[in-house]
């Protein structure tokens, strides 16, 4: 017992409801690391410019304008055009769009399958425990960005196909980060408590275990979705990302590269989005984390 | 000892293993003919067919199997299609590009990375913790290709320090201009990662037990970081290390685009383009006996620092 | 009068957590003399841990704050720099803690590590160093020390590692020594020879030593004077002899009555409640003569035969087993309703696994598990779910057991509607009836785990468990991580269940003074197996094999006049139990003493 928690137990607080003892929670985990306030508001204000840019965007995405091409940030396209005279600021609100569905989708998908692999895995134990986590470890040594390319070179640059390369890549940290937590608490006594008291299997590991590591494996989505949105960002800058004329910001930003001596603002533009999003994801994720952690907490 | 580096060997050939059969596989799992996907819509049957026999695409699978196998261990990995040369001898002669660029900007990520995250934790909470985090955090929020991007613009192209396309060789001025840039924006990435982890790998150790006991027998500060705390971080340090190294070779490929370096990345984005089959199994095979000596070399470093694992 | 080694003044420490100051330590004062051991006593949160702490100057800088007065003959450490404590921590004073499995670093030497507080504070070079050292690991006796000097901690067992951790500490000779339970958690045997160690060395050294423990019974072996603590308050202090005979404090008088003593039940024929005193009007309970509870006309309501369990140790890259780990070996005892039988022995003798496998957690190898006449082992899935409400566990670990998403009173109803012995409505109700069983008021069913203390917690895992109305509880170390009054109450409540309840009990133990008080019957258990079993007054009292001996030759009398005599110093090593995969055990021969004891054949 650690010397600082003297006098634990016994609260005079009006019990709460648990619904709002776990608003109350995750009140408490935001204020651990006050960033990730800030990660999420930008992350929010980002997923709303989203969706609302068919209202925001000035211009049709994809209307070209040869006469217009690469032009500097003014006062009527106001973060410039590209190599085809298409407006900046409308391709970046709709490329949003995409990098925001592909990495919302593929990392949900990595996540329930993955949690759920590594959940039985880390339960069951013995050879399908063993078997399972080394076909992990041997996907998950494989450079995952590669793995990614060559799926999808395989299957075709399609939005599904982009998101089923993303999340087969994301499913063995998933497994891993499920089945951890999982080990530990099977050992827990109000696990065994649980088997003695003659509880099935299933209500052990979905309402006993799974509520336990509910926080961890969600703190991992977020950091996993902005792994998620760079990897789809590095796909598109191959020219392996969805067909143009749709925009998305590695494809902005491969343009950009291309046109580099003659225009600053088109490679750097979408760049700064990404690093926002990301950067923003990674606070949230981070800034939770330190809550999340059952050490830090006090509960082990 | 010698019986841990013989598992770990036999682990690594199992893995091996694996990964030729999945490359097989992927490569045949493709919807379509591969011949006629490589020819197009227009050609002809005979073209088609005699590309097959080529490819060998007509025997019976478990025989290509053989083959791919027989091969890929000979060292025989087929032909590239595009040019015409043998698929190793390609690599090869790239190779050395790849190693060198992520070799130089590991290194720079561990000097870097490993005095900030002991620094971070010794002031934890204190100012100086939250830059290193923040800024951390920032480091790896950049994909490689922005960082990347922005280095290039700013070094190479605003202030010409640096040429923009990175190939030179020969005297170590041109080395050092060559590889400076792919190097720091690598590296700079590298550092975010490993000052996170030896940050927190640092803290946990550092609210150990045998701290405590060091500092009860009066043992000076530095010593107890240093010789106490770091050698037993250095334990999950290397493993992080070890996996990240995975997604460095993986943002390599980025980064030699960027600044025009040869390596294995401009040869694999050039063979997915082309789809050039059997550069691309070449490829996945040497991926990944880099990867099983990575991790072989990870575990026999773990060997030395932790005497634990000498003894098993 | 002389001068005090350790004078301690007015010592106030408060911590800040969450912006808010608590203080810990409120005021205290005492003194140690030269060569005299002093003993801390108080139980979890007294503030003990944080006096040693404050002393050594080893509070974290940015969140502590230590006042008073800590005189080290005659100079104040509190006002040193850092610079200038730092000379005086292993060296004028030592600590040893008490974890000794995590207090070696493991990457270290053994020999380096006890060399280095030479090396900083006599200023010795390595060979100097490290011959001083071979003859330090020798004085703490640990066997061939010299090939020791060159091997790491995860090496040794805990009682090898705590006397490395005394050697580091005894390296320069320092004037006192701060012991923080630093036997608590070693096994019964180990720490007797551990006490005997450092008893040994206090003599040669001419040191004093600062005792911190919650054992009464530790304090009574060693300790010349004894500073009873109580919410960061010094309560008590008074020569142990004094203190035990003739307390005046309530808390003082509440601890010692809760203290339990071997031998204390001598002559009484049944298991009986502790007299308790209340801690705040120093009012002594009336402990009524419960009369025996146990049904022993009856059959038995569970009869073990034979119980075989044993884990396999796979390795290598195809994972064949490679050796086993033979945990229970032919175990076999039975247990009516109403009666208690106490599975005592130390650490990895098998008694935690003779529970499980009871229960089929762990699944035996052979033997029979009778119980109300049906096997248990040759049950299905369904029928081992029906059987299983009526053989119930509460397990060692308060906070460990109960899931802490959940509202206590939803754990307490969740095994009533998984069996369907309730409905949603009736489930209230229940559950307010257990809570109030258990001594809880029923409205903090809707409570989380966490806002009970442990006492209370494992009064909770108690109302679980009784929910399905069991007839056999296994209490597996039940006790064992309570407070010494907690654990008291705790045993009272669980005696007067089994009074109302007709229940059995299978109380699993190391602490043979605990089980002294609520047990029929004792089996001493020992590398797997039942080495004697018999009813409690028997075992106790008239000891017959080798091990028992021993086991009940060292646990600590709570009686300061009855010091006992130097045992002479034995350095065990405890034999494994792990054992290749083609090992046959030899068939071992039991013999009857006496009614009802029967002890397994030795060689004498």
């Amino acid at each position: 017992m650690s010397q600082m928690s003297a006098a634990r137990g016994n609260s005079s607080a009006p019990a709460q409801t648990p619904l709002a003892y776990f608003a109350a929670q995750t009140i408490k985990a935001f204020n651990t690391n006050k960033t990730s306030w800030i990660g999420l508001a930008v992350f929010l204000i980002v997923i709303a410019l989203a969706i609302f840019a068919p209202a925001l965007a000035p211009f049709d995405p994809t209307d070209q304008n040869i006469l217009e091409k690469l032009r500097p940030p003014s006062a009527e396209h106001w973060l410039g055009t590209d190599s085809f005279g298409r407006d900046t600021l409308s391709r970046l609100l709709y490329g949003a769009r995409i990098s925001l569905v592909i990495g919302v989708v593929s990392t949900l998908a990595a996540m329930l399958l993955g949690s759920a692999i590594g959940m039985l895995a880390g339960w069951h134990g013995g050879r399908i425990d063993t078997v399972t986590m080394q076909t992990m470890d041997v996907l998950l040594a494989f450079p995952s960005l590669i793995l990614g390319l060559i799926l999808v070179a395989m299957l075709g640059p399609s939005m599904l196909n982009i998101i089923i390369a993303i999340a087969l890549t994301s499913i063995p940290p998933f497994a891993r980060i499920a089945r951890a937590p999982t080990i530990a608490i099977k050992e827990r006594e109000f696990v065994l408590a649980g088997r003695a008291l003659g509880y099935s299997d299933t209500r052990i590991v979905a309402g006993h275990i799974l509520p336990n590591i509910f926080p961890e494996i969600l703190v991992m989505g977020s950091l996993w979705l902005a792994n998620a949105i760079r990897t789809e960002a590095s796909l598109a800058f191959v020219g392996l990302g969805v067909k143009p004329p749709t925009p998305t910001w590695g494809g902005m930003i491969r343009e950009g590269f291309e046109n580099i001596l003659d225009s600053y603002t088109l490679a750097l533009m979408p760049s700064i989005s990404i690093l926002i999003v990301i950067f923003a994801l990674n606070l949230l994720g981070d800034g939770l984390r330190d809550a999340v952690d059952p050490k830090l907490k006090g509960e082990t | 000892m010698t019986a841990f580096v013989v598992r770990r060997l036999a682990f690594a050939c199992v893995t091996l293993f694996a990964v030729l059969t999945l490359v097989f596989v992927l490569v045949r799992i493709v919807p379509g003919d591969p011949a006629q996907l490589i020819l197009g819509d227009q050609a002809s049957r005979e073209a088609i067919e005699s590309l097959r026999h080529r490819l060998g695409l007509d025997l019976p699978i478990g025989e290509q199997y053989a083959v791919f196998l027989s091969g890929a261990l000979r060292g025989d990995w087929g032909v590239s299609m595009v040019t015409g040369q043998p698929v190793i001898r390609e690599v090869l002669r790239v190779l050395p590009w790849t190693i060198e660029l992520t070799v130089v900007s590991l290194i720079l990520g561990i000097l870097l990375g490993v005095p900030a995250g002991v620094y971070a934790a010794i002031h934890r909470n204190r100012l100086v913790d939250y830059a290193v985090r923040i800024s951390s955090l920032l480091g790896l929020s950049f994909p490689p290709f922005v960082a990347a991007i922005v280095l290039l613009l700013a070094f190479a192209i605003a202030l010409p320090w640096f040429p923009v396309i990175s190939a030179q060789s020969g005297s170590f001025a041109a080395w050092y201009r060559s590889i400076t840039l792919p190097a720091v924006s690598l590296g700079l990435i590298s550092a975010a990662y490993i000052t996170r982890v030896t940050r927190s790998a640092m803290l946990e150790v550092l609210s150990e037990d045998y701290v405590r006991t060091a500092r009860a027998k009066g043992v000076p500060w530095n010593a107890v970081i240093w010789r106490h705390a770091l050698r037993n971080a250095l334990i999950p340090i290397i493993t992080v290390v070890g996996l990240y190294l995975g997604i460095l070779i993986g943002n390599s490929v980025l980064t030699e685009i960027v600044f025009s370096r040869p390596g294995l990345g401009k040869l694999l984005i050039g063979a997915l383009n082309q789809r050039d089959y059997p550069m691309l199994q070449g490829m996945m095979v040497i991926y990944t006996l880099v990867v099983v000596l990575v991790n072989l070399l990870t575990d026999l470093t773990y060997g030395f620092v932790d005497p634990r694992v000498k003894l098993k | 009068m002389t001068t005090p080694v350790l004078a301690v003044r007015n010592l106030t420490t408060s911590f800040r957590v969450d912006e808010v100051w608590t203080t810990v330590v409120n005021g205290i004062s005492f003194e140690i003399g030269p060569r005299e051991t002093v003993a801390i006593v108080g139980e979890s949160g007294s503030g003990k841990s944080v006096t040693a702490l404050s002393i050594m100057g080893l509070l974290p800088a940015a969140n502590s704050h230590v006042a008073g007065e800590i005189l080290l003959e005659g100079r104040d450490l509190l006002k040193l720099p850092e610079g200038e404590m730092r000379k005086v921590r292993g060296n004028r004073i030592s600590m040893i803690f008490q974890e000794p499995m995590t207090s070696l670093n493991p990457v270290l030497t053994l020999g380096f590590q006890i060399a280095e507080a030479l090396i900083y504070h006599r200023n010795l070079d390595r060979a100097q160093a490290e011959a001083e050292t071979l003859r330090i690991l020798e004085r703490v006796r640990i066997p061939s020390a010299a090939s020791r000097l060159h091997e790491y901690p995860h090496r040794l067992s805990g009682g090898m590692r705590q006397r490395v951790m005394i050697a580091m500490a005894l390296a320069c000779m320092p004037k006192l020594l701060i012991a923080d339970e630093p036997t608590t958690a070693l096994d019964v045997t180990i720490q007797a020879e551990i006490l005997e160690l450092i008893k040994l060395l206090q003599d040669e050294e001419g040191m004093s030593v600062m005792f911190i423990t919650h054992d009464m019974g530790v304090v009574a072996e060693i300790a010349d004077r004894t500073v009873v603590m109580l919410n960061g308050n010094a309560v008590e202090q008074a020569p142990t002899a004094s203190l035990f005979a003739s307390a005046r404090e309530p808390y003082t008088r509440a601890l010692l009555a809760a203290v339990p003593r071997l031998g204390s039940m001598r002559g009484r024929p049944h298991p009986q409640r502790f007299p308790l005193v209340n801690a705040v009007t120093g009012e002594r309970e009336v402990a009524a003569e419960t009369g025996s509870t146990a049904a022993v006309s009856e059959r038995p309501v569970l009869e073990v035969a034979g119980l075989v369990t044993r884990f396999d140790i796979r390795s290598g890259v195809l994972g064949r087993v490679s050796a086993r780990v033979h945990a229970v070996e032919d175990v076999s005892f039975s247990l009516s309703a109403g009666e208690t039988l106490a599975l005592v022995g130390e650490s990895g003798c098998g008694k935690s696994t003779t529970g499980r496998s009871i229960l089929r957690l762990v699944e035996p190898q052979s033997g029979s598990i009778l119980f109300e006449g049906r096997d248990v082992r040759a049950l299905d899935h369904a029928s081992l779910r029906a059987a299983r409400r009526r053989m119930q566990m509460i397990f060692q670990d308060p906070f460990g057991s109960l899931n802490p998403r959940k509202p206590v009173g939803r754990a307490i109803a969740e095994p009533m509607m998984v069996h369907g012995l309730v409905d949603r409505s009736g489930a209230h109700d229940r559950v307010s009836e257990l809570l109030r069983k258990v001594g809880l008021p029923p409205d903090m069913a809707s409570r989380f785990p966490h806002e009970f203390s442990g006492g209370q917690r494992q009064r909770l895992c108690i109302a679980r468990a009784l929910a399905l109305e069991p007839r056999v509880l296994v209490a597996d170390e039940a006790v064992s991580a309570l407070d010494v009054s907690i654990k008291a109450q705790v045993i009272n409540l669980m005696m007067d269940l089994q009074a109302e309840m007709k229940l059995a009990y299978l109380f699993i133990s190391h602490d043979i003074a605990v089980v002294e008080r609520i047990s029929h019957r004792i089996a001493v258990m020992y590398l797997g197996e039942v080495v004697e079993i018999g009813p409690r007054a028997a075992v106790i009292e008239n000891p017959q094999h080798p091990y028992t001996k021993r086991l009940m030759a060292a646990v600590p009398v709570p009686e300061p006049g009855r010091r006992a005599l130097r045992r002479g110093l034995s350095t065990t090593e405890v034999p494994s139990s792990v054992h290749d995969p083609g090992y046959v055990p030899a068939p071992r021969l039991y013999r009857e003493v006496g009614p009802g004891h029967v002890v397994q054949a030795f060689d004498a």
